[in-house]
């Protein structure tokens, strides 16, 4: 029974990074029906950025999270007015064919720099401290602080979306951005902030994933598909539901690796399917 | 400079079809100018022309003397120029007041505030919360004539503003945006309906097949002039 709650507690901390991963696909396909097929190797790009700051500043990870955001948020806002701006139109073509130009640039560029070792960014021993729940169950410290980072943003969006003139310049112009543009809202400024804001949660999220794990420059497609699960799973449209499809996600894969360590990933997978099958506008989708 | 805004020649393509061919108009400040026409006279075009949502030869298009035309929707509001668009078109996922605080995007300076727009429609109040697309149609158009007023504008476009209301409606709408015109307003009103338009306003055009077929003050124009010039009959 223990190892069965513990590969829950265990899921739902690593949906919390998912959510993370998912956040910006979400907020951009959202807004301006972009599909970023570039976001898996956006979040590498924020781990070896992430990684720089690390090693050649001499910064704590949390603090070279100050540097990576304001870096990241500038070149979400270049890349969608500079690049995406020009293929956003009714056809989703011309931005998925770019996007996919971008994944493959930012790979052979990391390739390029880093070459194809495994790297990891050194936490100080962070990843190894966990806190214990009780005598058989523990949740580790740096899991427990991504979940908790996870949370806050979402809280944090939701208010940005709900409360504020930005979020709801964000919501009239995902509503009908013609009608936008004659409230005086400057579509392309729009969009690029959109996107700067999701690039920004990668620059957190990169680091996160940079922790956690070991990450390589050809890294980026699985977590792209991690990050596509998490919302379709949760249902476009809600921060929530994202959070939510993440940690489903998550709980899916750690229960699957428990049944077999090589079906977790699978797991994941075949859930995702299921959620496609019978619920395919997933569980939170917002109503109109 | 007496024109508020005016137009020189104007012509609007979509591709390579020509909806307008060269139209002159004017409208002074405090005027209220109806633009009458059939489906496909080039109405619609014209205020996209002025709106910036077509692109326009910059001289073609003038406001307070400046040429205008071809800037882009955004900073043509940020200009004084709002528009209450065909169909209303509310955002639907923003309650009716958040639709309100749109039109006030552009933080033009002026008289109109949430309040203001309150008083004049009353009924706004009561579902500001409720999402702008569960209302009423005449409601609705309120929603869209309070957005567009929110930005202060110097100018006004109501685009088809009667389409698809009960009379009676139409008639309450048309009484708001009166009181509104004593305040000093100029507008210009898109109007399907003929005897509307000419009631409500003090000088009119009728377009045809993207010309202005018609133009004079609108109390002495007759039935017979105006059903030719919309028919070409």
């Amino acid at each position: 029974m223990t190892v069965w709650i513990d590969a829950i507690i265990q899921g739902v901390l690593v949906g919390g990074l998912y959510a993370l991963f998912a956040m910006g696909l979400s907020l951009m396909f959202g807004i301006m029906r972009l599909v970023n097929v570039a976001h898996g190797d956006v979040v590498i790009l924020m781990s070896f950025i992430g990684l720089m700051a690390v090693e050649k500043l001499g910064l704590q990870p949390f603090t070279a999270m100050a540097v990576v955001v304001p870096v990241a948020l500038c070149i979400g806002y270049a890349l969608q007015r500079g690049i995406l701006n020009f293929t956003i139109s009714k056809d989703p073509l011309p931005s998925l064919i770019v996007t996919f130009g971008i994944s493959i640039v930012i790979q052979n560029l990391l390739l390029e720099f880093f070459s194809a070792d495994t790297r990891a960014i050194n936490s100080g021993g962070l990843e190894s401290q966990s806190i214990a729940i009780s005598d058989n169950l523990a949740a580790g410290v740096l899991p427990l602080i991504v979940f908790g980072s996870a949370v806050l943003l979402t809280i944090g969006l939701q208010w940005l979306f709900g409360n504020t003139s930005m979020g709801r310049a964000f919501r009239a112009t995902s509503d009908d951005h013609g009608a936008a543009a004659l409230m005086g809202i400057n579509n392309a400024h729009i969009y690029a902030l959109a996107t700067a804001i999701a690039i920004g949660i990668l620059g957190i999220a990169g680091i996160f994933h940079g922790m956690r794990t070991t990450f390589a420059p050809t890294d980026g497609p699985a977590q792209l598909i991690y990050a596509f699960e998490a919302v379709i799973i949760g249902g476009l449209g809600s921060f929530w539901g994202t959070l939510a499809g993440g940690v489903l996600l998550g709980i899916a894969q750690s229960i699957g690796a428990r049944l077999d360590p090589g079906w977790g990933v699978l797991v994941g997978h075949v859930m995702f399917v299921a959620v496609l099958l019978f619920k395919p506008n997933g569980f939170f989708p917002k109503t109109r | 400079m007496s024109q508020l805004l005016s137009t020189h020649g104007l012509k609007a393509w979509y591709g390579d079809f020509q909806a307008l061919f060269g139209i002159d108009f004017e409208i002074r400040p405090q005027e209220i100018v109806a633009i009458i026409g059939a489906n496909g006279a080039g109405k619609s075009t014209f205020l996209k022309a002025i709106t910036g949502v077509l692109s326009a030869d910059a001289e073609s298009v003038r406001f307070k003397g400046q040429p205008i035309g071809g800037r882009r929707p955004h900073r043509v509001v940020a200009d004084g120029i709002a528009m209450v668009p065909e169909g209303r078109r509310l955002f639907p996922s923003l309650s009716v007041e958040e639709n309100l605080r749109m039109g006030a995007y552009t933080k033009r300076p002026g008289p109109w505030t949430l309040e203001k727009i309150y008083g004049l429609f009353p009924v706004l109040k009561e579902k500001r919360k409720a999402p702008g697309t569960a209302l009423s149609g005449g409601q609705q158009q309120m929603v869209a004539i309070g957005r567009a007023l929110m930005s202060n504008p110097e100018l006004l476009i109501c685009d088809e503003i009667s389409l698809g209301l009960a009379p009676a409606v139409i008639k309450e709408i048309y009484v708001a945006l009166a009181e509104i015109a004593r305040n000093g307003l100029t507008a210009i009103v898109v109007e399907q309906d003929v005897y509307t338009a000419q009631r409500v306003s003090q000088r009119l055009y009728c377009f045809q097949e993207g010309r202005v077929s018609l133009r004079g003050n609108s109390s002495d124009l007759t039935h017979e002039q105006i059903s030719h010039a919309y028919f070409g009959v």
